[in-house]
């Protein structure tokens, strides 16, 4: 039995906007697989809710004229997984999804609730941030866009404010045509579970050289995290051993993995360093074997 | 022929369709819900408690602290009452306490009208503590100025000391080597499905009914009564449909509490139900194991001597803590029954949860020990790995040292043999390279072990059966020994169906216990069922039997003695293709015939005065990845010597299961403790990482089947020796694939790094 206040049932966009600003203290629920739990431990900032689950509008994957992917935030991993636009187009997004719970938390738990939550471990947020993706968020003064990385705050800290909704996540053409990427979690066992770091990485090769490198980690620092300093070094290098030698030994110092019960903060930085040569390794390759069957 | 194959469970359709009914799916009108107060700190004493304010909650119908529950102190270990003064359980409880013994402990109880009220009700009461400092590990609970957890014990709970077969310090000096070790074992939890959960009513003035999810309704009726000082015969406990306990509900802990409360709110029902946070801590875990090893050799190779320095950590109650090692130590010395087996140990209180029974019994955490130590004294001597257990292994034939009885039955060095087959041992051995480089290696494991069937001759091993002949011809059967999901209704109803010559589909198993109406069991630990009540099984069918053919002898005139029961018809002996009649026509006529018969019962009970141990081993095939700390098994396989198999199917899912939760504890599972608050960080399913299905590889089970002469059906126990060697060999396949020996559980990627980081690997 939960102990909740108030529930508002929004079935669209608007209504949600006008239900949350009419109750400041008033939560989203989308899938509710963070707000449940919440729920079940009689958390008293969850007593107000505002059931976004089936609000059409953002239920949905598109692509624009120009190349952009625009995905509903209420998209399901599940949705997301049998979405041929992401499947064809930025199927990493998918490598981060599918780790994420079980089928069951998949079929309801949205990825749009997976950013706003602001777990530095999402499993969405290092693909969507390898392919720079951008928030888009509705609120009572109109509409706003913002890099994903900016959209982090801290620690369960997301720059939504008050009275918005985030509608969709965009990913420009630019940013995942001529790119391959790839993510891996790394967790404590294969599927239930919260990573103990995650690694994703996009990679765009022109000529054996590097044109483009992104690497994005969660659980690596107090929100997710891009290696800017380690990707910017890399530009125009050759793709070869020495280039992944140096991503290794250098991606640390773009990241802020920390000590807790969970795990040492020395174990977090091998796995950090085994991931960067290893998940990189495999981009490169796939971007190789793209550009290839091109 | 119905033992020995694989017939369908008795319960599985009933299980999978979600119709089996369960302790939480039984309901009445004005049942109320219980909830406890549980305390903030570890270890200290409740200097005041305020619960006016919960009291005057509408709906709340009573608010009861340690003040308000019998000054009486009573033991929950699930054992049967011992006549040994020296054998009693360890009475160290209350229904509530004062004085705060581990983070979690029970002060207090709400009873309301829900579950909500009662959450609410619990956050009104005030209360201070007097804290004292939480004595988390052995080093803080043996300090000279510890303050003590209970009063009187110095915080131990009991220490051991044997030694079998030869004196120590002779056979030390004759050795040629002694080689020692240290090794540890972690806090695991039982995760069972359904979590516990017990109700209670009244339906006269005095007679308290219990419904409870509990593996020895029996044992539980009777520590009611002792906690309560009622009289056992005013107690009924009733045992549903459960899902899982392995032995976490061979502990006594919510029965007593929800009699408290319905005879204290005049009879009404109550329903005091765990979720899962609360019960990883409220109720019990595995003794966690520091144990040091000596292992003494010859130059031969031959074990000479096993000498065992144990500490078990029991936590902030006793529970089983008394009889944990001991049983560890007895049960495991029958793998090298040959060498001299001696062991000092030492069960401590400390302010962490409490620690009970968990399937196999302190046999895990010194198998781990002992299979580790003798995989260094193989490496050490340069001997296969296999080759060493098979030259010091138990045979048929060696005597116990500690019964002086022998072993009749001993299939570990053919288990052994089998294994090598099937993982392809002496191959790849051959084929592997000697020195491994690179990120990836692989290694081959082999660890044995040895189990009871019962807990004879330490405890009393009673069993009782009783079979009712229907009118159409079959037959129900009850136990007072319980189904826990292990099968053992299933493989009762083969053996009666066996004993009676009817087709399995004619017995009956009535699954749920009832202490006013179920015949006298102990209940399910042990994996005493299959061999003890098996018996009383073959016994109470047996006399079926004779009674269905006395009837049948009267109404046809035949001989008692030249007829039989062969399916589910009364035959000639001699010729059994002569038909004489139905066991249906014997029941009509014996039901309502004026002039003869009555029903056709019979119930026989049994105690078990043998002990035949079960042996067997398992063998491992995996890779270490060696930069992500990480194992991934390739091949595993358990061969178990467990008599005969009463069926395949169910003993390979046993099997199956068994080694998960090894793995389990091997590489994955652990209820990690704040050692300076002695807070339990990951008390809940996202936190203890119990494997999911993508973390347990394909399993493979093999039996071998020698019959057991003590038993009717030649079998031996099964139901928690699969659980043993899996982590010792998984271990000792890291030491071959990495030469890096990790000596404390679980081998999760953290304790990998750890260790792969000291030797320079990483």
């Amino acid at each position: 039995m939960f102990d909740f206040n108030s529930y508002h049932k929004a079935k669209s966009v608007d209504e949600a906007i006008a239900l949350l600003s009419q109750n400041p203290e008033a939560i989203p629920l989308a899938g509710g697989t963070d707000v449940l739990v919440r729920l079940h431990g009689h958390n008293k900032n969850y007593r107000h809710l505002v059931d976004i689950h089936d609000v059409a509008e953002l239920k949905k994957v598109t692509m624009e004229s120009d190349g952009t992917i625009v995905i509903g935030s209420g998209m399901t991993f599940t949705g997301l997984a049998h979405s041929p636009v992401v499947c064809e187009n930025i199927p990493v997004l998918n490598e981060g999804g599918s780790s994420i719970g079980g089928p069951q938390v998949r079929n309801v738990a949205t990825v749009g609730g997976n950013i706003c939550n602001g777990a530095p471990s999402g499993d969405s947020a290092s693909p969507l941030l390898v392919l720079n993706a951008t928030v888009e968020l509705k609120g009572p003064d109109g509409i706003r866009r913002l890099p994903l990385y900016d959209f982090y705050q801290g620690p369960g800290q997301v720059d939504r404010k008050a009275g918005e909704i985030m509608t969709c996540l965009r990913v420009a053409a630019d940013d995942y045509r001529g790119w391959s990427a790839h993510y891996y979690k790394y967790a404590m066992r294969g599927a239930m579970d919260i990573a103990t770091i995650g690694c994703g990485a996009a990679c765009k090769v022109v000529d054996g050289k590097i044109a483009g490198l992104r690497l994005g980690f969660v659980v690596a620092g107090p929100t997710p995290l891009r290696c800017w300093r380690t990707e910017e070094k890399t530009i125009g290098m050759q793709a070869d051993e020495e280039l992944i030698d140096i991503v290794k030994n250098s991606v640390l110092g773009d990241l802020r993995p920390r000590d807790s019960w969970r795990a040492a903060k020395d174990f977090r930085e091998q796995i950090i360093k085994t991931l960067a040569e290893r998940v990189l390794r495999e981009a490169i390759k796939r971007n190789i074997r793209n550009t290839e069957m091109e | 022929m119905v033992v020995g194959t694989s017939v369908q469970r008795v319960d599985g359709v009933a299980k999978v369709t979600g119709k089996a009914r369960y302790t939480d799916d039984f309901t009445m009108p004005g049942m109320r819900v219980a909830k406890y107060l549980r305390s903030t700190i570890a270890h200290g004493r409740v200097s005041s408690i305020d619960t006016s304010q919960a009291k005057a909650l509408p709906g709340v119908d009573g608010v009861f602290t340690f003040e308000d529950v019998p000054k009486r102190i009573y033991a929950t270990a699930g054992h049967p009452y011992s006549l040994d003064p020296h054998h009693m359980d360890i009475t160290d409880r209350y229904l509530l306490t004062d004085h705060v013994r581990y983070m979690g402990d029970e002060i207090a109880i709400v009873v309301a009208v829900s579950d909500l009220i009662a959450t609410k009700a619990l956050s009104l009461i005030d209360v201070e503590y007097e804290p004292y400092q939480p004595l988390v590990e052995a080093k803080d609970a043996l300090a000279k100025d510890a303050v003590e957890i209970h009063k009187g014990t110095g915080n131990v709970v009991k220490a051991h000391s044997f030694v079998a077969g030869g004196d120590l310090d002779a056979v030390r000096k004759e050795c040629d080597q002694l080689l020692e070790g240290q090794y540890k074992t972690q806090i695991v939890q039982h995760c069972h499905l359904e979590n516990h959960t017990a109700y209670a009513y009244m339906d006269d003035l005095e007679r308290i009914v219990i419904v409870s999810s509990t593996q020895i309704p029996h044992i539980a009726r009777r520590i009611v009564a002792e906690a309560l000082e009622i009289d056992t015969g005013l107690i009924r406990v009733i045992k549903p449909t459960i899902g899982g306990g392995f032995g976490n509900k061979q502990d006594v802990i919510l029965e007593p509490m929800v009699a408290f409360l319905t005879k204290k709110l005049d009879g009404i029902p109550v329903r005091l139900k765990l979720d899962r946070e609360e019960g990883m801590v409220g109720t019990r875990v595995r003794h966690p194991f520091d144990v040091k090893v000596q292992i003494g050799l010859d130059q031969e190779g031959t074990v000479k001597l096993i000498h065992f320095d144990a500490l078990s950590n029991t936590g902030a109650y006793a529970s089983h803590g008394h009889s944990i090692v001991s049983a560890g130590a007895a049960k495991t010395h029958y793998m090298y029954p040959r060498a001299v087996y001696s062991c000092t140990a030492k069960t401590i209180y400390s302010n962490i949860p409490a620690a009970g029974a968990m399937r196999a019994y302190g046999s895990p955490q010194m198998t781990f020990a002992i299979e580790c130590a003798m995989e260094e004294a193989a490496r050490t001597l340069g001997m296969d790995s296999a080759e060493f257990r098979l030259r010091n292994g138990a045979r048929a034939g060696d005597k116990s040292q500690i019964t002086k009885k022998p072993i009749m039955t001993c299939g570990l060095l053919d288990s052994i043999k089998k294994g090598k087959d099937l993982i392809g041992w002496d191959k790849k051995r051959a084929l592997w390279p000697k020195e491994q480089t690179g990120e990836v290696r692989n290694g081959l494991g082999v660890a044995i072990f040895s189990y009871g069937s019962g807990t004879y001759p330490v405890c009393v091993e009673p069993a009782s059966a009783r079979l009712i002949l229907n009118q159409d011809g079959s037959a129900h059967l009850q136990v007072g020994a319980t189904e826990i999901g292990q099968g053992s209704d299933t493989a009762f109803a083969q053996m009666a169906a066996e004993s009676l010559g009817f087709s399995f589909s004619k017995i009956h198993v009535v699954s749920c216990q009832d202490t006013d109406v179920t015949p006298f069991d102990t209940g399910s630990y042990a994996s005493r069922q299959t061999y003890v009540t098996g018996q009383a099984v073959m016994r109470t069918a047996e006399q079926l039997k004779a009674k269905i053919l006395h009837h049948a002898s009267i109404i046809s005139g035949l001989e008692a003695t030249l007829i039989t029961i062969s399916g589910d018809n009364i035959v000639i002996s001699e010729s059994p293709e002569i038909v004489v009649m139905s066991v249906q026509d014997v029941a009509i006529d014996a039901y309502y015939n004026k002039e003869r018969g009555g029903q056709i019962t019979a119930e026989a009970t049994y105690k078990a005065r043998n002990n035949p141990h079960v042996f067997g081993c398992t063998f491992v095939d995996l890779s270490v990845d060696i930069p992500l700390c990480r194992v991934k098994i390739n091949e595993i396989y358990n061969i178990h010597d467990s008599g005969i198999i009463i069926n395949p199917l169910m003993a390979e899912g046993q099997v199956h299961g068994g080694m998960a939760m090894g793995i389990g504890a091997a590489l994955f599972e652990e209820l990690m403790v704040d050692p300076d608050s002695g807070k339990i960080y990951n008390n809940n399913l996202l936190d203890y990482k119990v494997p999911t299905i993508m973390d347990i590889p394909d399993l493979g089970a093999a039996f071998v089947e020698p019959n057991e002469p003590t038993h009717p059906y030649g079998s031996k126990s099964l139901g928690e020796p699969p659980i043993i060697s899996p982590a010792p060999a998984i271990r000792n396949a890291i030491l071959d694939a990495t030469g890096v020996a990790i000596n404390e559980l679980p081998m999760s990627p953290k304790t990998i790094f750890k260790y792969f980081k000291n030797a320079g690997l990483i």
